[in-house]
């Protein structure tokens, strides 16, 4: 029987670590005021994994069927050993992932750690973010119940007003004209195949290009050592950073498990194509913003088609967001300016004030 | 020198020379352009000749609907000033019997985002619940997102059964 010593060596002589230990030993972090911020990125990466494995185990009973699929959930929900925990993490962790991923996303911006040289690592951020969205979406109508079925509708029509494109993509999002069994079989395809795919390619790049770039430091802080000739003060990253990156983890795992424990998810009622929607119908919180403002947005506005104009907002906002390191020229240059501090405060209090709007009305 | 070359070897087929270049030398910039657009012609080729089948695979197979009429209730489903939700072939159809007695029929969807709408009998309008448009019971906005009236329907009452058929306006 080999040691553990034995065991290293036999492995160090088929494959060398040298580079990756090395890598390691020289990777360090940042230590000023806003580095806890830092923990953010890990624990939407380890949500990520909790819905992997919690996935992986949700597909055991799991049947993609307009028949079956409410049937499946509600057994897994009620007769399967810890179904209901497995289900309620899955729903949980998918809406911290969420939410995690919008303060990671909104610290990087406040920290303007999209500027030069690291434009691609927010971008690729971008992507992830609207691929974690998708994720929810396709998620969501997996179920088959009411609230979902209406919020497919809704979702999907609200890509097909897309001008051009948009009954295509309707087409490919539905598989038909109608919210049917083809879309349950297509919405289930995007969420266990196509999804998971993209998210690992993009996830894999946004992650070497963290490595390769090291983390950014805030422009403050960064100018305030400049100014006094000052190196950064610096945590190694292994084991120091990742230990404390552990804890983090295993307390966002405390609060997950206290979640998915006092408070399972809801299954609600089976869809049926052929009933009114009901009263108090609402998208899940993450989509409430745009909810709203569809909502508001009357049926014309000045002769142009109110929810073509919706539609035509939400996607400039969101390529607008997408560039956002190519268009801010001063942070490129080292130098503050409040232009974009003052758009990502206005982001912020738009997305929380229709939130909340879409909640209570 | 490449023509030396050929006259050098005259057996030898590896070093003779082609037209335009040789193989141990640099190929000629025509050579070397048609050699690009052949390669990129076949490049694109494979690509279209990949997404086309693929593009056209994601779309669904239309199933011509030829719904023209159904049966949407009996008479004595429905008590006055109260509707009802039908199946008109694939889409759902909402049936009113308005206080007065008169029926009405209308495609049941939203015209705004898709949403299956509903009978309000408190109000006597039709009122769809995802962004709170409202219409009359000739199915005009009277609130609301939508951007246009909900698609009526043609009502006949044959004995017991009111049927309900694509309106000739329509």
């Amino acid at each position: 029987m080999e040691t553990s010593g034995g065991l290293r060596r036999w492995f160090e002589e088929r494959f060398d670590f040298a580079p990756l230990r090395e890598f390691l030993d020289h990777k360090v972090v940042p230590v000023h005021s806003a580095t806890p911020l830092y923990y953010l990125g890990g624990i939407t990466l380890f949500l990520f994994f909790i819905q992997e494995c919690t996935g992986l185990l949700l597909l055991l009973y799991y049947r993609p069927t307009p028949d079956e699929a409410f049937e499946s959930v509600k057994y897994i929900s009620t007769r399967v050993p810890f179904g209901w925990l497995i289900r309620s993490i899955h729903s949980w962790s998918a809406n911290l992932m969420v939410f995690t991923a919008f303060l990671h996303m909104f610290s990087t911006y406040f920290l303007r750690a999209y500027r030069k040289p690291r434009e691609l690592t927010w971008m690729t951020g971008v992507v992830l973010l609207g691929l974690v969205l998708c994720f929810g979406f396709s998620g969501y109508l997996l179920p088959w119940n009411t609230l979902a079925f209406f919020a497919t509708k809704v979702g999907t029509e609200v890509a097909g007003s897309m001008p051009g494109i948009g009954h295509y993509l309707l087409l490919v999002l539905r598989g038909g004209e109608e919210v049917t069994g083809a879309t349950l079989t297509r919405f289930f395809a995007f969420h266990v195949a196509i999804l998971p795919a993209a998210l690992l390619l993009f996830l894999g790049l946004h992650l070497l290009l963290i490595q390769q770039l090291g983390m950014s430091m805030p422009l403050k802080v960064e100018r305030e050592l400049e100014q006094r000739g000052e190196k950064p003060r610096v945590l190694r990253f292994f084991p120091n950073f990742f230990l404390r990156e552990l804890m983090a983890w295993y307390a966002g795992l405390a609060v997950l498990g206290v979640l998915a424990a006092l408070y399972p998810w809801d299954l609600g009622t089976r869809a049926d194509p052929f009933a009114s929607a009901p009263a108090g119908i609402r998208p899940e919180w993450y989509f409430l913003a745009q909810f709203q403002t569809l909502k508001m947005i009357p049926g014309s506005v000045l002769g142009l088609n109110g929810e073509l104009l919706g539609v035509f907002a939400f996607s400039a906002a969101g390529l607008f967001w997408f560039v956002v390191p190519l268009l801010d020229r001063p942070s490129r240059e080292s130098r503050y300016s409040i232009v974009f501090p003052a758009i990502g405060v206005f982001a912020v209090a738009y997305l929380v004030t229709f939130s909340i709007l879409g909640y209570v009305k | 020198m490449c023509a030396r070359a050929a006259s050098q070897v005259p057996g030898n087929p590896e070093e003779r020379a082609g037209n335009g270049g040789s193989r141990n030398g640099p190929p000629s910039p025509e050579r070397r352009r048609l050699a690009t657009a052949l390669l990129g012609t076949g490049l694109i080729s494979t690509i279209v000749s990949f997404f086309y089948p693929v593009a056209r695979y994601l779309i669904p197979v239309m199933q011509e609907e030829s719904m023209t009429a159904v049966t949407a209730a009996k008479i004595s489903d429905l008590k006055l000033n109260s509707g009802r939700i039908f199946k008109f072939g694939s889409r759902p159809g909402l049936l009113v019997r308005t206080s007065g007695g008169t029926w009405k029929a209308f495609l049941a969807v939203c015209p705004h985002l898709n949403c299956t709408v509903q009978y309000r009998s408190e109000t006597q309008q039709i009122w769809c619940a995802c962004h709170n448009g409202t219409f009359d019971l000739n199915g005009q906005v009277i609130s609301g997102p939508p951007p246009k009236p909900l698609e009526e329907f043609e009502v006949n009452v044959r004995g017991d059964e009111v049927i309900v058929s694509r309106s000739r306006r329509a």
